[in-house]
């Protein structure tokens, strides 16, 4: 315990403000702990959230992106356009087309970080406006709604109708999410090439002298990255049944103030997948409860920020308390 | 104490170098150097920075190639091209100066991490990390949490976590390129008794580090290179320091006491009493116009903490402190500063520039105000004057003041640091363990310009946990422990002996 404490401080913290939260709210809006409003927001965060597991191995390895909500809403009209060429395509194919696109568009952000030497964040600004402005160039805006009936169909994994006559449901994407999970889990806490992303990002010098490829880590991470925002925006277009292609601009500074309010480190080397999932449900629950509680939704940005203002100091301090009474010389 | 020799019979050199040359550019980094190393030696590599140590040791670890006509042995077997992975392989390991460890993951993985390479990736097994690890650290005879996180260790132990992964791989000879540089005495000897250890298990151990005392304590032998040359190997029983840093530098230092007596002059800064909880008490003493004080003790007596003081950064809760005969209220270094004292950090090259920023920049940082014109906007005439007139006065060697200030060698970093501060126009100058990392001969040049300042009648505190380096240098030498002055010393009139016991004990 006293070890989670000390190697997990944010998470921890993160638990603890969430636990409050929740039992806050459980008190304060009688709708909130209900199983409908509680499924509600589980499906709601689920497209957040494999962006969110995406976005953490790149930080993990020490680089930062905003491109991915963008890139999700590229790779949805690519597969418009692929599923129309495959004569329909499927769920499989739909994972598979997703994913590849998904991973050229990190592809695309890897190389020009490795290959000219350019550091993440800008490469990911310019990445994030070309994307979004060839989308909206080629598109001229236009929403699709003639999809795939496949892809559009409410796939309902588990549902209970609760006391008051409404359905408690999960939905696919909400599987999705878990298993986007595991699979990052897995990856980054399990396989050689996780702990290397750690260490990369943790010391990339450091980890350069004992021969792990700067390359290798970059693709991979960035193609993770990619691959997450693929499955995300598939899952999106399940959920709201249309293709829009500024629907999900906007969304990446939720998702990576999500993740670094997770423990995260910006700079690399730390992160947990618990800690993103924590960071996004927060998110999640906050809006949901002043949503709930009648608070006008332009207070929503306000009280995000003010969260996220509180939960970075607050490890400042606690960072600082530390040095001091690790006495220095 | 000297480790017994071991016979070069028994084994095939560890490392066995002839004829080796390296120019970079134009300059001859290496000209025709042999080196070799004895199974289960402890080796010194001694010289002044720049005089191709790096670079030797870049060309045993495969990073650079020689120049035809050399010839490479590792444990008797020749290699006519070494790369990175051939090397390490052979058994030949470096712990650089920054470690290069991983600060957020943990002691095992740390030490384990080489298992984690490969072409193919693989489930990792974190119970095999714990028994690398555990094994590696047992060689060493020493416990560490292996789960902890490497950046909740103090630095020494992080060199612990280093050594072992050299040696979990197997390594058969490791060079340490200054690992004691911040280590306190007592994590110093400790390291050292490690060294003997990997040693007398037949370990290779080539060891780079500027502070000769321990040079001398630890090596069989010496091997001594000069502007790329091979000056000479030499067995560290027959040399003393000064013979040592003679064949570095190619001159002779006087190693005689500078100290003169300053009594007679006015006091400049006079401290009664000071005191302030868990860092120093009841501190009292003063320094002469023209006077340096060398405070000297062991890490954590509290020096450091006393010069905060002294330069406003922390507050005193009792005591005073008097400046030309005025109390001083330090509200903050803004106000020391103000005041006409002056601090040289202990840490220069990531507290005392700013390393992108240009020499000219760094030097009149301190006195922007000064340097502006009437509308607060900086006088590039001012500002040129200034650095010019620091830069001769400091012999400041530069190419041009706009270059950063990271181009510079650590001795004329230093220089610029001072510049910066004696820009300030002090009365008093504290000056925190100013020979860090520098080397010997620079150290000399230092010295030179503290006497140069004190002769202007310049008050300096100058605060160092090598004894001899106050003792040489300073008008008088105070011994600090446990947060108080405990020993006052004229060095004309006290061995150095005397002054070193009492303060290593």
């Amino acid at each position: 315990m006293a070890r989670i404490l000390r190697d997990y401080p944010a998470e921890v913290k993160l638990f603890a403000v969430l636990a409050a939260i929740f039992a806050g709210l459980s008190l304060a809006a009688p709708s909130f702990l209900t199983l409908t409003n509680l499924t509600a927001l589980v499906n709601n965060s689920s497209v957040n959230v494999i962006w969110a597991v995406g976005l953490l191995v790149v930080l993990i390895a020490g680089g930062i992106d905003i491109s991915f909500a963008v890139a999700a809403s590229v790779v949805q009209y690519l597969c418009v356009y692929a599923f129309a060429a495959v004569g329909g395509g499927n769920w499989a194919i739909g994972f598979a087309f997703a994913i590849a696109f998904g991973t050229a568009l990190g592809f695309v952000n890897a190389a020009l970080i490795h290959y000219f030497r350019i550091i993440t964040i800008v490469v990911t600004i310019a990445t994030f406006n070309a994307f979004f402005g060839l989308l909206m160039f080629i598109t001229s805006g236009r929403f699709i709604y003639d999809l795939p009936s496949w892809w559009t169909r409410r796939i309902i994994l588990w549902e209970r109708q609760a006391a008051d006559g409404s359905w408690a449901e999960i939905i696919l994407p909400v599987g999705v999410m878990v298993l986007c999970m595991i699979a990052t889990w897995a990856l980054i806490r399990h396989t050689t090439t996780g702990r290397q992303l750690y260490a990369f990002g943790d010391n990339p010098e450091g980890a350069r002298r004992i021969g792990i490829s700067p390359g290798a880590m970059t693709f991979i991470a960035f193609g993770w990255c990619g691959a997450m925002a693929g499955i995300a925006g598939l899952m999106q277009v399940n959920i709201v049944r249309e293709v829009v292609p500024n629907a999900l601009i906007g969304r990446e500074l939720d998702v990576l103030a999500a993740v670094v309010l997770g423990g995260a480190r910006l700079g690399g080397g730390r992160g947990s997948v618990t800690g993103c999932v924590l960071g996004v449900l927060l998110v999640a629950i906050t809006q949901n409860g002043l949503n709930l509680l009648g608070v006008s939704p332009y207070a929503f940005k306000m009280v995000i920020g003010a969260i996220i203002l509180i939960a970075i100091s607050t490890s400042g301090v606690t960072l600082v308390r530390a040095r001091r009474a690790g006495g220095a010389p | 104490m000297n480790a017994p020799q071991p016979s070069p019979a028994a084994a095939p050199p560890a490392i066995r170098l002839r004829n080796v040359s390296k120019t970079f550019g134009g300059v001859r980094a290496l000209d025709g150097v042999d080196f070799e190393v004895a199974a289960g030696e402890v080796h010194c590599l001694a010289g002044e920075n720049g005089c191709g140590k790096s670079t030797l040791i870049k060309i045993v670890t495969g990073v650079y190639a020689p120049e035809p006509g050399a010839g490479i042995a590792l444990f008797g077997q020749d290699f006519p091209a070494v790369t990175p992975e051939a090397a390490r392989r052979a058994g030949i390991a470096v712990i650089w100066q920054d470690l290069a460890l991983f600060p957020e993951m943990s002691v095992a993985e740390n030490i384990a991490v080489e298992t984690l390479l490969g072409a193919r990736p693989r489930l990792v097994r974190h119970g095999a990390f714990r028994e690398v690890a555990g094994r590696a650290l047992a060689a060493l005879g020493v416990a560490l949490d292996l789960e902890a996180r490497l950046r909740t260790l103090p630095i020494a132990e992080r060199q612990m976590v280093a050594i072992a992964r050299a040696l979990s791989h197997d390594a058969r000879l490791i060079f340490m390129d200054e690992p004691t540089a911040s280590l306190t005495q007592s994590e110093t000897d400790r390291l050292l008794g490690v060294v003997r250890r990997l040693s007398a298990d037949g370990v290779s151990v080539v060891f780079v580090s500027h502070r000769l005392a321990e040079v001398l304590e630890i090596a069989n032998r010496v091997t001594v290179l000069r502007d790329g040359r091979l000056v000479g190997v030499f067995p560290a029983a027959g040399l003393t320091q000064s013979r040592l840093t003679e064949l570095m530098t190619g001159k002779t230092f006087d190693k005689a006491v500078a100290a003169t007596d300053r009594s007679a002059a006015p006091a400049v800064l006079e401290v009664k009493g000071l005191s302030r909880a868990g860092e120093f008490r009841d501190i009292s003493f003063d320094i002469r116009a023209g006077e340096v004080v060398g405070l000297t003790g062991l890490i954590g007596a509290g020096r450091t903490e006393l010069g905060h003081a002294l330069f406003g950064m922390t507050r005193p809760d009792s005591g005073t402190i008097r400046l030309n005969g005025r109390t001083l209220a330090l509200r903050s270094n803004r106000d020391a500063i103000a005041a006409g004292i002056a601090y040289v950090s202990e840490d220069r090259l990531s507290l005392g520039l700013i390393q992108p920023q240009s020499i000219a920049d760094n030097t009149v940082i301190t006195v922007l105000r000064r340097i502006s014109g009437p509308h607060g906007l900086i006088s590039p005439a001012a500002r040129d004057a200034t650095v010019a007139h620091w830069i001769g006065e400091l012999a400041i060697k530069i190419g041009q003041p706009s270059d950063p200030v990271s181009t510079l060698s650590g001795g004329n970093q230093q220089r610029v640091v001072l510049a910066k501060w004696l820009a300030t126009e002090p009365k008093l100058l504290i000056l925190d363990s100013p020979t860090v990392g520098v080397d010997v001969g620079a150290r000399a040049g230092i010295f030179r310009i503290v006497r140069d300042l004190a002769a202007r009648g310049l008050a300096i505190l100058m605060i160092s946990d090598e004894v001899p380096e106050v003792y040489f240098n300073a008008d008088r030498v105070l011994h600090m422990a446990d947060g108080r002055i405990v020993g006052s010393w004229d060095p004309r009139r006290a061995a150095l002996t005397e002054i070193e016991a009492a303060v290593y004990g």
